[in-house]
């Protein structure tokens, strides 16, 4: 028996300043303010409080969906049938009220419809592991939209905001706080807290690492995958019920572009699409980042269509830096082993 | 001017943690058939990747045709004439016979592919390895003995001066392997050279006219195969003192704690039935592709089974998932650690807590204070060196991503944990370790299943030894008879008997 | 026994092709039943015609697939390409109908060529870059634009009459249809004959014994879709041939047709597997199925959900399929 040294291993984490300044978040919050100075020049009225909310509301509508899309990525997944479930679950909406369902179970309608949505998609991915996330919700986003469109044809289907209760779903504020705002930092928290503090995201996390550690390691990959697929699902649903609210009537091809904002939101944020990493907080600062630079850049009459084509080259220009410093480091690394025979 | 076609002298190769190459020689001489025998580990394979370019070796040159050569990659290789046909055939599986010959070098007339001529040639070199199919079949329509004979037909077609052959009977049948003994006399007479890897005593006998031995990543020696006989052969492939590290303490023997009856899985194993009793160490041995690992990974849900019965504790029981497995106490150490066991990017202590997340969590809410705490005591048990509990796992050494590997199986109440190839790649003194936390926890009424190809290890660490072959058990040996001869033996049996028959 | 598997890999290989004209040819059967104006020689020519854009893109799409990969941009590098040569047709800076095709050829290969680089360079998943890239496209199609059409008296004359003449097959074909063939035929000679199509197959089928065998994965990456975008390029012409006009929402949605094209075709989104010939029947048969629909009474507003069902339908048939070949096989294996 050789003698031991009993080994003393350290548990505490070493905090280092210069850690804190490189992180994404940094970088990120840096973004936002840019983006809020350079709105505040645009516009005199920009920082004024109930102008503020205003604009923030209009695009939190779209904004929850980012947080059950980060889970998807983080899981190494992608989820693009996002806007045609919140098309789908609208439309289930307006079409119920207007059938003379009472509002209250139109919404649950509208709940339902997403969920649902949302598991077809995650049955279909466990049921058929060999399939990628990728064409199948291509597949769905394609099937739900269509589906919309089967019930409302070139219809739109309206008056939902004659319901008072209804109508402040959206508008309504608690003094200049709007409720919208409330119910997003609620989920917001909760999301996060689910993501960083939980056995859940834990599971979330290794399973975007490696699929098969996972499973070795007991963790019920499949299980969690369905759960997540139909969490956004259901997000969905609550997304489509704010911009019934806000719109007050609904066509089949309304939502068009969530799955790219969400996603951009989400990678922005510094979730990586690979999978397995990145931070939640990330994901609500670009959330408030482009939802504020939208609104900036609407300000500036700039068409939605021009305001999509910027968002995509945000996101193809944050995808493609990581990888690019990646090639730097690796091409260092080889060189000293060149010298070998 | 040098009588060999190919030499390599003094080579030696390093991975990290690890030599796998020490010193080691080889001569081939033109148009003759050259053997490379060794255990698992020897070096055989990492041998073979130096010959074809894709390794460097640390030290040591390569003469062909007695000039001095350097393979920059598998290419350089290629264009010298020498071609590899591996186990695992890296073909194209969505493409005929012929696309896959002549990919990258196919017939071309001003610009268009001559697929006509191609056929034409393609079936020409089938003929001659006398093929039953032709070259328009699929290629993933083939069989594995098949698509053996494709690699050849395209190392012909590539006009290859040296053919390496790695493990070419290991999935063939005994008529496949006597079309694959014609085949390689056939090219041999026409001017060919061969190295071939086998373990199969016969396929040395048959086709070979001198033998290389590896072991431990060392050179034995090459001996005239007309004047050496089989356990001398064997005695040099596993001949080594064999230095008890740290033998097995005693320990009382308990209760059965696991029996598996008839397991069988279609394509995988048969009639597969062992059982091990608490305190024992249960070793499994046999050659690659034996299917050890294939019935150790039914037990712990990862894999299903067609039938048979497992009965855990006097009960049978139905393994679905690795839950299941997990819940009853039993823990599984895959042979592959960094592809199924470690999440390389994360810490050790994020690694080691994985599995039990929940016990170290209220009410789903993780509580990383008593995580860290306890990932600090398992990673102590097992001596980890490492400095802080957030130690990446990609920067340990071999030896210590086992020991994390171990704790994070010793984080969950065991009553029987299988290693798979528990110290491959892990240096000498992380073995001793291992072995000693083996010792211990069979001490604490543990029980282990030992799937291992190395000698010293079974039969060092193991209360009895099953020995399987082409997915059967062959044998099972008590601590006292087993021997290395007689292990091999077993593991080759099938083979061996052949070879009796033959009069060997 | 070894004769006995090979004759039936070869019914099976063969049998992809061969149960997809069976298929086509039942649902055109069945259309004729139910309304028997189908069949004949008009409502033929006009489907055609009509769906000469979808079938063209095809091609597009199914070289990028065949290497495992995915471009989703291609509706938008259409409507961009086939915007710009009509704002320079209209503003008078040709009046030929040939260059005004090389035109959106040529931008539309600038497209593909821009969604490769990313792709290899950038290294960004091809769903993700395309996801951003069809994005950018359309909206440079709205800037352009300034959100207006190009109207049929913004045209040459010639232009107008391009997609209702015959005259590139001397009278015996529309010009459009005529297009679609010849680049069929082209596309499979290229497939089949040259070995840049071959390896388009290799690197699709194992990407590392190709970079083993010499080929450069990035280049074939990168040519294959510079070809999708010129296939976009050419069939954002052949659109706004179709209508006489140029909008800024043309071919919206088009990239799904033609991948369902694709997948019901026999092509593999894996990559290594796929037939000129079954992508022209995928085609077809996704044209029939356009056609047919509102001829028996199936609105149009039915048709976005029945290409996203078939969609499902195809890739999981194909899952089902090849989980049967592999218990097949692991039943063949004698231990």
């Amino acid at each position: 028996m050789t003698t031991q040294v009993k080994r003393n291993i350290v548990i505490e984490k070493e905090k280092s300043l210069k850690s804190l300044f490189l992180r994404w978040e940094t970088l990120l919050i840096l973004l936002f303010v840019v983006v809020n100075v350079m709105n505040a020049s645009i516009s005199k009225n920009y920082l004024n409080t109930a102008n503020l909310f205003t604009a923030i509301s209009t695009f939190l509508v779209k904004g929850f969906i980012a947080f059950p899309m980060a889970y998807i990525l983080v899981l190494g997944d992608i989820d693009l049938s996002v806007g045609s479930t919140v098309a789908l679950s609208a439309t289930l909406l307006g079409v119920s009220y207007n059938a003379g369902l009472p509002m209250g179970v139109a919404v649950v309608i509208a709940l339902l419809c997403g969920t649902l949505c949302g598991l077809i998609n995650g049955i279909i991915l466990t049921k058929f592991t060999e399939l990628a996330a990728m064409i199948v919700t291509l597949g769905t986003m394609t099937l739900y939209r269509g589906i919309a469109e089967m019930i409302l044809g070139s219809q739109s289907t309206g008056g939902l905001q004659n319901v008072t209760w209804f109508y402040n779903l959206y508008y309504a504020r608690l003094g200049a706080v709007p409720y919208i705002f409330i119910i997003f930092c609620v989920l917001a928290i909760a999301f996060g807290f689910v993501l960083h503090k939980t056995t859940f995201g834990r599971y979330l996390y290794a399973i975007g690492n490696s699929r098969v550690v996972a499973h070795y390691s007991g963790i019920p990959v499949q299980a969690i995958r369905l759960i997540s697929f139909t969490l956004v699902g259901f997000v969905c649903g609550i997304s489509a019920i704010y911009y019934a609210s806000w719109a007050g009537t609904v066509r089949f091809d309304i939502a068009t572009g969530y799955e790219l904002e969400a996603i951009s939101m989400v990678v922005l944020g510094g979730i990586s699409t690979a999978g397995g990493k990145g931070n939640f907080p990330g994901t609500v600062i670009s959330i408030f980042t482009i939802g504020l630079l939208k609104y900036g850049l609407g300000l500036i009459n700039v068409n939605s269509q021009t305001i999509l084509m910027i968002i995509g080259a945000i996101l193809i220009v944050v995808v493609t830096i990581p990888n690019i410093r990646v090639q730097k480091n690796a091409a260092k690394a080889i060189k000293p082993a060149a010298k070998r025979c | 001017m040098s009588e060999y076609i190919l030499e390599l002298c003094n080579i030696t190769k390093i991975f990290p943690g690890v030599k796998a190459l020490d010193g080691v020689n080889f001569q081939l001489k033109a148009g003759e058939i050259h053997a490379l025998m060794g255990e698992n580990g020897a070096g055989k394979s990492t041998f073979i990747k130096v010959i074809t370019g894709v390794h460097h070796a640390e030290e040591g040159t390569i003469f062909l045709d007695g000039k001095k050569v350097e393979f920059r990659t598998p290419l350089d290789a290629q264009r010298a004439g020498i071609a590899a046909i591996y186990q695992h055939v890296t073909s194209y599986p969505h493409l005929s016979v012929a696309e896959n010959i002549f990919m990258g070098h196919e017939s071309v007339k001003g610009g268009m592919i001559q697929w006509k001529e191609m056929h034409k040639r393609a079936d020409a070199l089938l003929s001659r390895l006398n093929a039953e199919f032709s070259s328009a079949a699929l290629m993933s329509s083939l069989s594995v003995a098949q698509q053996q004979m494709v690699e050849i037909a395209k190392a012909l077609s590539m006009d290859a001066r040296i053919i390496i052959m790695d493990e070419p009977t290991a999935a063939l049948t005994r008529s496949e392997s006597e079309e694959l003994y014609r085949i390689s006399e056939k090219l041999r007479d026409e001017g060919k050279s061969i190295i071939f890897i086998s373990h199969r005593l016969e396929d040395m006998y048959r086709l070979a006219t001198r033998v290389t031995v590896f072991r431990d990543a060392n050179y034995i020696g090459t001996y005239d195969v007309a004047q050496i006989t089989p356990p001398e052969l064997i005695k040099a492939m596993v001949g080594r003192e064999i230095k008890e590290l740290f033998p097995k303490p005693e320990v009382e023997i308990g209760e059965e704690v696991l029996r598996v009856e008839n397991l069988s899985r279609a394509g995988y194993f048969r009639d597969v039935s062992f059982n091990i009793h608490a305190g024992e160490i249960v070793g499994f041995t046999g050659l690659v592709g034996a299917g050890r690992t294939e019935v150790v990974q039914t037990l712990f849900g990862i894999e299903r089974y067609d039938s048979g019965k497992i009965i855990f504790e006097g009960k049978e029981i139905q393994i679905r998932k690795p839950q299941d497995a997990m819940r009853r106490g039993i823990g599984l150490l895959t042979e592959d650690r960094q592809e199924c066991g470690l999440i390389l990017d994360w810490g050790i202590g994020a690694n080691i807590t994985l599995p039990e997340l929940r016990k170290y969590a209220k009410r789903h809410v993780t509580n990383e204070k008593v995580e860290n705490t306890a990932a600090k005591q398992l990673a102590e048990s097992v001596d980890v060196k490492a400095v802080t509990i957030f130690d990446k796992a990609s920067s340990l050494s071999g030896g210590n991503q086992q020991k994390v590997v171990v704790a994070k199986a010793l984080g969950s109440d065991l009553k029987l944990l299988i290693m798979d190839e528990p110290t491959k790649g892990v240096d000498v003194g992380a073995k001793a370790a291992i072995y000693e936390i083996m010792g211990e926890l069979v001490q604490k009424g543990l029980a282990i299943i030992m799937i291992s190809s190395e000698m010293p290890e079974i039969l060092g660490m193991s209360d009895r030894v099953y020995v399987m072959c082409d997915g059967r058990v062959t044998g099972e040996l008590g601590r006292g008879v087993a021997s290395q001869e007689v292990i091999l033996e077993l593991a080759m049996a099938k083979h061996t008997h052949h070879a009796h028959a033959q009069g060997v | 026994m070894q004769s006995q598997m090979k004759s039936l890999f070869k019914k099976l290989r063969g049998s992809r092709e061969l149960s997809l004209f069976l298929v086509l040819a039942i649902l055109c059967v069945a259309v004729q039943l139910r309304n028997n104006a189908f069949l004949t020689s008009k409502t033929i020519n006009d489907m055609l015609k009509n769906y000469s854009t979808t079938i063209t893109l095809s091609l597009g799409m199914m070289s990028v697939l065949l290497i495992g990969g995915i471009d989703i941009s291609v509706a938008s590098s259409l409507a961009f390409s086939g915007m710009c040569a009509s704002l320079m047709m209209r503003d008078g800076i040709y009046t030929s109908t040939l260059v005004m095709f090389l035109v959106s050829v040529g931008i539309g290969l600038l497209c593909g060529m821009l969604v490769g680089l990313v792709i290899t360079q950038g290294k960004v998943l091809p769903i993700i870059a395309t996801l951003g890239l069809t994005n950018i496209f359309r909206g440079a199609t709205y800037i352009v634009s300034g959100s207006r059409w190009v109207s049929a008296y913004q045209f040459q004359s010639a232009f107008k009459q391009f997609a209702q003449t015959n005259t590139l097959s001397f009278g015996l074909i529309n010009n459009l249809v005529f297009i679609t063939i010849v680049c069929y035929a082209v596309f499979f000679v290229i497939m089949k004959w040259t070995r840049f199509g071959r390896r388009i197959y290799a690197v699709g089928s194992n990407p590392e014994a190709a970079s083993v065998s010499g080929i450069n994965i990035n280049a074939i990456k990168f040519a294959v879709y510079s070809i999708a975008g010129a296939f976009a390029g050419l069939t954002g012409a052949m659109y706004t041939a179709l209508y006489a006009s140029a909008q800024s929402d043309m071919g919206m949605g088009m990239e799904m047709d033609v991948i369902a094209a694709c997948v019901i075709g026999g092509v593999s989104l894996n990559g290594g597997q796929g037939s000129v010939v079954g992508v022209l029947l995928g085609a077809l048969t996704m044209a029939v199925i356009g056609k047919a629909l509102p001829l028996i009474g199936v609105s149009q507003f039915w048709q976005t959900a029945i290409k996203g069902l078939i969609i499902l339908t195809a890739i999981i048939i194909n899952v089902l399929a090849q989980r049967m070949m592999r218990k097949n096989a692991l039943k063949e294996r004698e231990i």
